[in-house]
């Protein structure tokens, strides 16, 4: 068990018209021993790349990579001491389960007892005892997880890296393999990078998250933070379910108090934000605010709550998704499941102000 | 024409069906010698270019350095030179290697036409091998070479199998290079053997030349009927899980 530390690595590919692309910039962390760390981002944002960076299967353009104390650039894959489970878990297909689990331990000359020893205590573990003599192709999309996963344990190494492990299962295994690889890194206590582009995965797995974008780190933290204080437009969108609305709104102050408006409606900021914003008095900001943060009223407060045109009904059981029109603007509600609309009418939404976004409309930081 | 349609002279089946051909073929020439010959040269010509068409397939295919894209199309160009332009120079080179004469000419040079063919079919069989399965070995602590070994060539089999059947069959049929580096009868393979030993100046001993022709094809025909199942895999190509 080890920490993991990135110092400003750099990946520079080289593409086919000799044009250079940077799939990361300047990526610089520190992952503590023990820590989950999860790096999630659309596709093509690096977080792959970097974990192959990590893994030894890339070269490092810039920077240095530690495992413990130990640089790691110029030290080959099959030195670092890593275990990595691949998203279409290549598994060996002409070696049996047993093999597949045993073929890291025999590698690195393991005696027979040590092999036959870890790998049933690999396979307990995971609960595929019984499946040790068959092939790959005979196992189900969920067993070749766990024999993907097994893989790995065997050789206790210091890091392990997952990259999209889950994102081949069906909806309901994924829940499932989810909080099975959670208990799995209470019970092993160890270093566990796993990358994703599934912010549900992040959230509910991560100790803490790595948010990317473009090869860049847009930040890092843990999950409950990232959601309610993202540090950009970019990581407030991407965080959360759904997604956070924005609006382009114009600050205006009337009566000592600062007011967010748009086509269709007006709303208060309260006063420990307002101090942010005095720069910003009369001019554009986008406003955001998650779909969790509205509520139906029953009657209208000045600057609380909105009126909106109900346009289509999600109900989802746990909660109601609302499409509604405020003036121009579409906007995403999440009420109650035992709130009372119909579709094609007029209600009263009131915001929960205290979890109000604000950003700039530039550079698209956080300005609350 | 009246003769060509006349049932009496083309018959449908056979009036008087003999073995003296296969007696002929069998104890007046040396036949037998004719077939080790061949099988000597194929089996080694073949084991040959399919080590050096291995190798040289996996570098082109996964160790991505600057010239392996030229250097495949390369071999595939040194493919399309004819045998007839290029027995002249290879002659040169085997009288230089004192090779005249002796089956070990054909031995190294049937290799010239055997890995190109062979290194393009095992390229497009390499590909279609997931990258991350050696990835995965590599991170669970193989060396590049042991990877190839314990890795690759086992899941490659379908393919090294049809390389192999292609590459011994061009070779047990080959007759150009045969027939001009082997000279003296002990030393030649069936193709040359019969067509030389057997017509002999006009005259066309018909009988034990298709004799021949039959018990020649028979090893290749069982080779294809036992391995036709991975032959088949091996060009529709890969792995399915």
């Amino acid at each position: 068990m080890a920490k993991v530390t990135l110092e400003n690595v750099s990946k520079h590919f080289v593409s086919k018209g000799s044009m250079e692309v940077i799939a990361v910039k300047d990526f610089s962390l520190e992952i503590e021993d023990k820590e989950f760390v999860v790096f999630v981002g659309p596709s093509g944002c690096g977080k792959t790349t970097t974990l192959r960076m990590i893994a030894g299967l890339e070269e490092i353009t810039q920077g240095e990579i530690y495992i413990g104390d130990r640089l790691i650039n110029r030290i080959p894959a099959k030195d670092r001491d890593i275990a990595m489970v691949f998203q279409n878990y290549a598994l060996y297909p002409h070696m049996t389960v047993y093999d597949n689990l045993a073929f890291s331990l025999e590698m690195r000359k393991f005696s027979k007892e040590e092999i036959n020893r870890r790998v049933q205590e690999a396979a307990d573990l995971l609960e595929i005892s019984e499946l040790l003599q068959r092939k790959p192709k005979q196992l189900s999309g969920g067993q070749r997880q766990r024999v993907a996963v097994g893989r790995t344990i065997v050789r206790k190494p210091q890091v392990f890296l997952f990259d999209e492990p889950l994102s081949n299962l069906d909806a309901k295994l994924r829940v499932q393999m989810r909080g099975e690889l959670k208990k799995l890194h209470e019970r092993l206590s160890s270093t566990i990078i796993y990358v994703t582009h599934d912010q549900i995965e992040a959230m509910t797995m991560g100790d803490r998250i790595v948010v990317m974008k473009d090869g860049l780190i847009q930040q890092v933290g843990k999950p409950l933070d990232l959601y309610f204080h993202p540090i950009n437009k970019f990581v407030a969108g991407f965080i959360g379910s759904p997604t956070m609305n924005f609006i382009e709104t114009k600050v205006v102050a009337s009566d000592s108090k600062l007011f967010v408006e748009a086509d269709g409606f007006k709303l208060r900021v309260i006063e420990e934000k307002a101090r942010n914003l005095q720069g910003y008095i009369n001019k554009k900001v986008i406003f955001g605010i998650r779909p969790q943060d509205f509520s139906k009223a029953s009657s209208p407060i000045e600057g609380e709550t909105i009126e909106v045109f109900v346009e289509i009904i999600e109900p989802i059981g746990n909660e109601i998704y609302l499409e509604v029109k405020a003036g121009r603007d579409s906007l995403m509600a999440s009420v109650d499941p035992k709130t009372q609309v119909a579709s094609h009418q007029n209600i009263l939404l009131q915001a929960n102000l205290e979890n109000m976004h604000l950003f700039d409309i530039d550079d698209e930081r956080a300005l609350l | 024409m009246k003769e060509l349609y006349n049932l009496k002279l083309n018959p449908f089946y056979v009036h008087h069906p003999t073995l003296a051909n296969i007696k002929t073929l069998l104890f007046d020439t040396i036949f037998f010698r004719w077939m080790y010959n061949t099988f000597f040269v194929a089996i080694l010509s073949t084991v040959i270019s399919l080590g050096a068409s291995l190798l040289a397939a996996y570098a082109i295919q996964r160790l991505k350095f600057k010239t392996s894209g030229p250097t495949g199309l390369a071999i595939f160009f040194g493919y399309l030179i004819p045998p007839t332009i290029l027995f002249i120079p290879l002659a040169t080179i085997i009288f230089d290697l004192r090779l005249w004469d002796s089956l070990w000419s054909l031995v190294l040079t049937y290799p010239t036409f055997l890995i190109p063919f062979c290194t393009w079919l095992l390229m497009g069989y390499f590909k279609s091998i997931p990258k991350e399965m050696e990835e995965c070995a590599m991170i669970d602590g193989a060396s590049r070479l042991r990877v190839f070994w314990r890795i690759v060539i086992p899941l490659c089999l379908p393919g090294i199998f049809s390389a192999g059947i292609f590459a011994f069959t061009l070779s047990w049929n080959e007759f150009l290079y045969a027939l001009a580096f082997i000279s003296t009868t002990e030393s030649k393979t069936v193709p040359i053997g019969l067509v030389t030993e057997l017509v002999r100046g006009d005259v066309y001993h018909w009988g034990p030349l298709m004799t021949g022709a039959l018990l020649a094809s028979v090893p290749v025909a069982l080779v294809y009927s036992f391995f036709v199942e991975h032959y088949v895999a091996g060009l529709t190509g890969a792995l399915k899980e």
